[in-house]
């Protein structure tokens, strides 16, 4: 045994009590689904972690009954004062539970606990405080005086990052007065359902947030129902897709957080070391399974071959297995079906032509791995260019000068991130400028902070989460009319309008 | 300094090697200034990275006996005796009185007009060129400021070593440096390599202290790191204790990454030696987790790495009697020096 076998430091899963089984979390209380149950594994040994319920079209109807009860009696009638002590609450009580949190969503998950335990669940506990501060303070977001909440907000978050995607969709709703069922990925609820006891910790009003888990029929079923008013997906590109048809008309406020295919941008005279960490942080946190991952490298032609020769020696550095091992880098892929996927893609990729290298990875025998994998001699029109992988494979193309870099950069149908590493920060200004992206990361990447909007252009999706701007899809702005609400509000929309023109 | 009239320097083999015959003050600063720079967020993010690493049972209990191993025992004050000397080197060779099987440390490092007391004391355990013994280290060139005439250096360093002195630990020239007089910082390190000789032809192993907590960036960190190298240094070193901030983890790292990048270019391995300010037994693991990830395990060897401590080693020994014996003793269950 070498020194660089570190003996196994595994995180104790002692601290965790979990349910044999988790029902619906609707009006503040655990209540059975009435669709068939199903059973959470965890991705790293295939073993099952918790039964959890299903909602039928009856369920999310009873939830949605309970959150719009809960505004109109409750929550609609709080002060923000009021309502941002209930976010602060729920906030400390995350940082009281972070190592059950994140060992939780580490099994649930399969991302490694140095993950959840410094990234995940240290931002969930910063959305929560960062909306709750907003709470009374939403006259001064910008919106104009006194914006109003919508109503009742339907949210449908992915598994890549299961309580953190939860907290970014439930405290801007809830800061800015708005009550929520939401449902997490099947794969991933586990978070949730602790959330839930959290919740209940806090004495937060019944209704005020129902959790209902199931798996694309629950969520179909809640963002089609009739009474609520606002929509906010994260998730595929096609099944935001669906959800924008089926809301078109219906005067629900929505807001898409989607696929990605971010390019990292790494010029000649970038800070070498750190670029190759930024190289492995974009692609390889999370298993890659980021919607906003840097799966494209765009390295200037002239240091390719020193990149790649570097970047091969540090993925040959990168500890990947068991995910609750604290020294883990790179944990198991969340499922059979998403790893199938990569598998499927990376094999494309070789079919292209392009050159697979992976380190030498000793994976354990049950559950679900893919090793870090780069491709190079990547062409713009190969589909391991364009389409999201969602794993840990990372497309190497070349550029010539800045506008190239731009230029092959923009040239993807997703727009959510982008990475442009440089020593010079008048190029990294000028690149970040044109680059249509929602977030450009310069000389970092994978970097999220709740001040900081985020989100999406073009199949990226709509709508920002996060900062001021996140507080925006929670609020009625002045010509803008919440459904439901019309019929008690004037129609000055137009005249607002006209009015405007006449300036 | 301009193209008509280029100031020649020292022809040190490796700058020779790697800049060209034509060594000139224009040649070595158009070098040192295109490499790339250093991120400073990035750079510290990596090494906090590292420094989260858990190292538990038996890869602890290796660690720190491998950090013994690596330690230069230092003693490097004013009112250092020849008694004061004794003490340190019978600590260097039984650190632990209570368990023999504790490894010795690699080094006592002292003042230069303390050295023929620490060879005397270290009488046959001394190495003198052998690989089982201990070394003596001598600080030399008006350390710890470095400010004085080269021949009050070369004299201080040639003292030294004729005194049985087996590794120098030089200063550079801050003041030199951050003025942009690369050539003059280059041209004294050749010339106290050479004071570095011995009568017979062989020579103490050098090691440049950069003084990092005055170099203030990291990208003056990797210029004085790659300039002491190309200048012959067989180590580099970051701090001589007497500066605050002394070692960090990301200065390590990067000098790290310039030892590596050196390794890749030549096939020729440089040392690496923190100092000052790691106390405990936590930290300095960290140390060897940043060692192992970036230029490799093989580096965790006396030659190649070492520790400038004084504490250090005491809280080492407790941690080592902690796992031993399966619970925590207390600082008078190590001895003070």
């Amino acid at each position: 045994m070498t020194f660089l076998d570190y003996a196994p430091a595994p995180e104790s899963t002692a601290v965790l009590s979990l349910r044999a089984s988790y029902g619906l979390f609707i009006n503040g209380e655990f209540v059975d689904g009435r669709g068939d149950g199903f059973t959470s594994i965890s991705p790293a040994t295939e073993k099952p972690i918790a039964q959890f319920s299903t909602a039928n079209d009856a369920d999310v109807d009873t939830a949605v009954i309970a959150a719009r009860r809960a505004y109109d009696r409750t929550w609609s009638k709080l002060s923000g004062s009021d309502r941002g002590k209930y976010l602060f609450r729920i906030a400390r009580l995350v940082q009281e539970r972070a190592r059950e949190l994140a060992v939780a969503e580490t099994l649930d998950n399969g991302k490694p606990i140095k993950e959840t335990r410094d990234v995940d669940i240290p931002l969930v506990a910063a959305w929560f405080f960062y909306y709750a501060g907003w709470a009374d303070k939403l006259d001064y977001a910008g919106l104009g005086p006194a914006p109003r909440s919508l109503g009742v907000a339907a949210q449908v978050i992915p598994w890549n990052f299961p309580l953190l995607m939860l907290a970014w969709k439930i405290a801007p709703a809830l800061a800015a007065g708005n009550t929520v069922v939401i449902k997490p990925a099947e794969t991933t609820p586990l978070t949730a359902m602790i959330f839930a006891e959290i919740l209940q910790q806090a004495d937060l009003p019944p209704g005020v947030v129902n959790i209902i888990t199931g798996a694309g029929a629950t969520g179909s079923a809640l963002v089609n129902h009739g009474d609520v008013n606002k929509v906010a997906f994260t998730g595929s590109t096609g099944v935001g897709r669906a959800i924008a048809k089926s809301t078109a008309g219906t005067g629900k406020k929505l807001t898409l957080e989607l696929g990605g295919k971010g390019a990292n941008i790494v010029f000649d005279d970038a800070p070498m070391d750190q670029a190759i960490e930024g190289i492995v942080t974009g692609i390889f946190f999370n298993q890659g399974q980021v919607c906003c991952a840097g799966s494209r490298l765009l390295v200037q032609e002239n240091i390719h071959d020193e990149v790649i020769e570097r970047l091969k020696k540090r993925m040959s550095t990168l500890r990947v297995g068991d995910p609750l091992d604290k020294n883990t880098d790179v944990g198991a892929i969340n499922s059979r079906a998403q790893l199938d996927r990569i598998t499927a893609l990376a094999g494309v990729g070789v079919e292209e032509g392009a050159e697979r290298w992976s380190p030498e990875c000793e994976f354990p025998t049950a559950g679900f791995w893919f090793a870090p994998t780069i491709f190079t001699g990547v062409a713009t029109s190969h589909r391991i260019a364009r389409d999201e992988i969602f794993g840990p494979v990372l497309s190497v193309l070349t550029f010539r000068t800045p506008a190239e870099a731009i230029a092959k950069a923009n040239n993807t149908p997703y727009g959510l991130s982008a990475g442009v590493w440089s020593d010079k920060g008048s190029r990294i200004l000028a690149v970040a400028d044109k680059l249509r992206a929602g977030v450009v990361w310069a000389n970092t990447f994978n970097k999220f902070d709740p001040a900081s909007p985020f989100g999406g252009y073009k199949e990226s999706g709509y709508g920002r989460e996060g900062g001021r701007h996140g507080l925006a899809a929670y609020l009625e702005t002045s010509g803008w009319a919440a459904p439901g609400r019309q019929a008690d509000r004037p129609k000055t929309s137009s005249k607002a309008i006209s009015k405007g023109s006449q300036e | 300094m301009t193209l008509d009239h280029p100031v020649a320097l020292a022809p040190a083999e490796r700058a020779v090697q790697l800049i060209g015959g034509d060594l000139t003050e224009k040649s070595l600063r158009l070098h040192l200034e295109g490499l790339p720079g250093v991120d400073a967020v990035g750079l510290e993010a990596r090494a906090a990275d590292l420094g989260t690493r858990s190292i538990k049972t038996t890869s602890k209990a290796w660690a720190l006996d491998k950090i013994i191993s690596l330690i230069d025992l230092t003693t490097l004050e004013g009112s250092d005796t020849p008694g004061k000397v004794r003490s340190l080197v019978a600590k260097a060779m039984v650190p632990d009185a209570s368990d023999a099987a504790t490894p010795r440390v690699a080094a006592v490092c002292v003042y230069g007009d303390m050295v023929a007391d620490a060879v005397a004391a270290l009488g046959s355990a001394h190495s003198a060129g052998r690989d089982d013994g201990i070394n003596v280290a001598a600080v030399a060139t008006a350390f710890p400021s470095g400010r004085a005439s080269l021949s009050v250096k070369l004299s201080d360093t040639a003292d030294a070593v004729s005194a049985g002195a087996d590794e120098i630990d030089m200063v550079i020239d801050r003041g030199a440096f951050l003025a942009g007089r690369f050539g003059l910082v280059f041209d004294q390190i050749v010339a106290v390599k050479e004071a570095c000789r011995r009568t017979d032809g062989s020579y103490a192993h050098l090691k440049v202290i950069l003084e990092t907590g005055e170099l203030t960036t990291y990208d003056n960190v990797r210029r004085a790191s790659w300039l002491a190298i190309l200048a012959g240094g067989d180590f580099i070193k970051t701090s001589t204790g007497k500066v605050a901030p002394a070692a960090t983890l990301p200065v390590t790292l990067l000098m790290l990454q310039v030892v590596r990048d050196w390794h890749n270019l030549t096939g020729e391995r440089i040392g690496v030696k923190p100092a000052g300010g790691i106390r405990t037994s936590k930290d300095a693991i960290k140390y060897l987790v940043t060692v192992a990830e970036t230029v490799g395990e093989e580096w965790l060897d006396p030659h190649l790495f070492r520790f400038g401590a004084s504490s250090l080693l005491n809280d080492v020994l407790l941690q080592r009697q902690k796992l031993t014996t399966g619970h925590y003793s207390g600082p008078d269950y190590v001895t003070i020096d």
